[in-house]
């Protein structure tokens, strides 16, 4: 019995002495961190995923709070809401960024683009592309594989087996450019977000010659300027045989859409403009669009490996 | 008999298609297309255009750097493009097509077939004349010979190995080579010797080809070629691996990356290479042809062609009898290290010892499933890795941990793939992140 209050006895001092050491301890190295910072956490979605370039939610709270000036910052997840909420309560101005939606710049779905061989490997787009062109004869479409669904923490990009190419729902995406990395390809663009989802855009990134573009794909750009001469806006460029469409001067007018020969410029949530209608419209002032050209760049493509 | 220590594996070795068959000469090919990077390092910058006339054996492309080598036209004719072009792998690169008329050889070229044994320059002007001569490891890594025999300052070499272990199974290209060129390939180890200042060579050959053995040993009492030893090695597949060869022959082991063979005393040729050498100082003639095995179960008339550089693969598939029915999987190389090719039109180079054809049954791997940690892959690794980890950790995009388990270490040998029981794609994953890890390398060293 003696042993027993003894052991109790000598275990309460020391627990009480250690208690005292670490107290004095807490104090001496207290790290002073501003209560502001696990608010703003608060706010931010939680999702962790990096979108804004930082390594997770803490650390983006943690800028948000020290830098006087956040116009560079924004969460993609919470967009312009979360944005604001905390550019309120931290006193700052908010900023400001339209919303953006990933966006799979292939078209060459198996119709379009026949498979030519078939991979026994791992199935990883990064795998196959470090090895060779891929299944089908393009060496700039999407593999397939779904890397990207991998990265994807938001579940709202996956391979429709239908097509064999991956696609975005565009209600799930947060624009966190996560699949952006990690196509290796470099198909996944983040494009401006229209209301209803609508988009326009070149669903292609083969910087091939016309001819061997349509060897591989009958949906490929083959670079032939039609659409930079109809575009109104000045949105289109063409370099290396490729059309792209910048979508924060693109108006969404369609006419690009009708005048493409392989149908690479894809169009979304919208009806298509009616095919013979040529004149209604049509406004632009012929300056303008050659003002807007770029000369063609010198067709040379660069070697893959 | 000696081999290398740890690792390694049996794969049935599938010789027997094309062993027996004499080194042939191939027609001449009415079209080559010659890529202008058929080398490990900078490709090669081009010397001609379009329109131009070019003797066999002109130079076409010439060495870009230290780490480069020279490319010469192995016809003669007009030049009809320098281009992009797809290769075997479907990519694209820069070739240059020439078309071909006659056969008209540049004149300093010794095309006889007499056999020169005398060799009277230094050692500089021997790797000069390689140099020249644009030759390449033959074996398949295309390393530029010139670069592996410029010891570098505080290193001696004391033994020369020349590889004819060819462990690759199907292959048999440079058994046909030491059986029917022995006596060149012998003269090609005295001037590397020379080159290299070393007074002993080894070459080393698996006990697969014991008449390739006897016949080299009877050249060696009859040539009376002092210092060269031919060594009988234990079949095992990556014997022919740099490093699997040297710690064969010599038991010595080449420490990790930034170390190299030489400074454990040691240079590595292949027999084919040394031939090439041969033909190089002797006879002043380029790298432009190659001994290469067309082979497989299901091909008709399996060859061991004499080739000139740039002829379209499908032709030497089309000599041998066309490919078979059904789905195949076309290897440059073999079933091992080789790279499965989508474009049969595309060249053979430098680096291209064989063209394997496998069914397509054959060719498919099983399905993957989860890995039950047997531990037969660290077993069969030469380079004592542990594949299962490495895998998965590429996989996972874990480019640090990949690091610090060495995947740089990795030879690419696929022994791992092979013995996995669950058909895991192992190498697939690894390779991919020894280029990763590799480009993380290059771009820290970089910084600094």
């Amino acid at each position: 019995m003696k042993v027993l209050i003894l052991t109790v006895l000598t275990l309460c001092v020391l627990g009480g002495l250690l208690a005292i050491v670490l107290y004095f301890v807490a104090q001496k190295f207290k790290v002073e961190e501003d209560p502001r910072i696990d608010d703003v956490e608060k706010m931010l979605p939680g999702a962790n995923c990096g979108g804004c370039g930082f390594a997770g939610c803490r650390a983006m709270a943690e800028a948000l709070v020290k830098q006087d000036d956040i116009s560079s910052l924004y969460c993609p997840v919470g967009g312009a809401d979360v944005m604001k909420s905390a550019a309120a309560y931290l006193g700052k101005a908010a900023p400001e960024k339209a919303p953006e939606v990933a966006t799979v710049r292939c078209g060459g779905n198996c119709d379009k683009r026949p498979r030519t061989n078939s991979f026994d490997g791992a199935k990883s787009c990064a795998v196959a592309s470090s090895l060779y062109v891929g299944e089908t004869a393009c060496a700039y479409g999407c593999l397939g594989y779904g890397d990207c669904v991998e990265v994807c923490q938001f579940g709202a990009i996956s391979v429709n087996p239908a097509t064999g190419l991956a696609e975005v729902d565009p209600d799930k995406c947060t624009a966190c450019g996560a699949c952006v990395k990690a196509c290796p390809k470099g198909l996944i663009e983040l494009r401006k977000k229209w209301p209803k989802n609508r988009a326009v855009y070149v669903a292609c990134r083969s910087k091939d010659k016309g001819a061997v573009v349509m060897k591989a794909c009958k949906a490929g750009c083959i670079g032939c300027g039609k659409c930079e001469k109809v575009c109104a806006f000045g949105a289109i460029t063409i370099e290396n045989n490729l059309a792209f469409i910048d979508s924060q001067k693109c108006k969404l007018c369609r006419k690009c859409v009708n005048e493409c020969p392989t149908g690479a410029i894809k169009l979304i949530g919208m009806e298509p403009l009616p095919k013979e209608s040529k004149t209604p419209a049509a406004k632009a002032p012929a300056a303008e669009t050659t003002a807007a050209k770029t000369p063609a760049a010198e067709s040379k493509p660069k070697t893959n490996e | 008999m000696k081999t290398f220590p740890i690792g390694g594996i049996h794969p049935s070795d599938n010789k027997q298609w094309s062993r027996a068959k004499a080194i042939e000469v191939l027609d001449l090919p009415d079209v080559v297309t010659i890529p202008l990077a058929q080398h490990i390092g900078a490709p090669a910058a081009v010397k001609v255009a379009k329109g131009d006339k070019v003797l066999t054996g002109q130079l076409i492309g010439e060495s870009s750097g230290f780490m480069s080598a020279n490319i010469h036209s192995p016809i003669s004719g007009t030049v009809t493009a320098v281009d992009m072009a797809v290769n075997g792998q479907g990519l694209r690169q820069m070739m240059v097509t020439i078309k071909r008329e006659g056969d008209e050889w540049v004149d300093t070229i010794d095309r006889t077939d007499t056999l020169l044994r005398e060799c009277t320059l230094g050692p500089k002007e021997i790797i000069a004349k390689i140099k020249e001569a644009g030759v390449v490891g033959m074996g398949g890594a295309t390393f530029p010979t010139h670069v592996k025999l410029s010891i570098p300052d505080g290193c001696k070499a004391d033994i020369l190995i020349i590889n004819g272990v060819e462990c690759e199974p199907y292959l048999t290209s440079d058994y046909r080579t030491m059986l029917e060129r022995g006596e060149q390939m012998l003269v090609g180890v005295e001037i590397l010797m020379k080159a290299v200042g070393v007074e002993r060579a080894v070459v080393g050959v698996e006990n697969n080809k014991p008449d390739a053995i006897a016949h080299l040993r009877e050249l060696v009492a009859k040539g009376g070629y002092k210092g060269i030893e031919i060594m009988p090695l234990k079949v095992r597949y990556p014997q022919g691996g740099e490093k699997q060869l040297i710690a064969a022959v010599t038991g010595r082991q080449v420490p990790p990356p930034p170390a190299l063979p030489i400074h454990v005393g040691a240079v590595v040729c292949n027999a084919s290479t040394t031939v090439a050498v041969y033909e190089a100082v002797q006879k002043n003639k380029p790298l432009i042809e190659r001994v290469v095995t067309i082979t497989g179960k299901q091909i008709k008339d399996t060859h061991n062609f004499l080739t000139r550089m740039g002829t379209p693969v499908e032709t030497l598939i089309e000599r041998a009898g066309g490919l078979p029915e059904g789905d195949v999987k076309v290897l440059n190389g073999g079933p091992m290290m080789g790279r499965a090719m989508v474009n049969l039109a595309s060249p053979v180079t430098k680096g291209c010892s064989g063209v394997t054809v496998i069914s397509g049954d054959e060719a498919t791997r099983g399905e993957a499933s989860a890995c039950i940690k047997c531990a037969k892959c660290v077993a069969a690794c030469p380079m004592g890795l542990e594949p299962y980890l490495i895998s998965k950790i590429s996989r996972k995009k874990l480019w640090d941990a990949a690091e610090q388990h060495n995947v740089t270490d990795c030879i690419e040998c696929g022994c791992c793939s092979f013995s996995c029981p669950a058909n895991i794609p192992l190498l697939d994953y690894i390779r991919l992140g020894k280029q990763t890890v590799m480009g993380i390398i290059r771009a820290r060293a970089a910084k600094k």
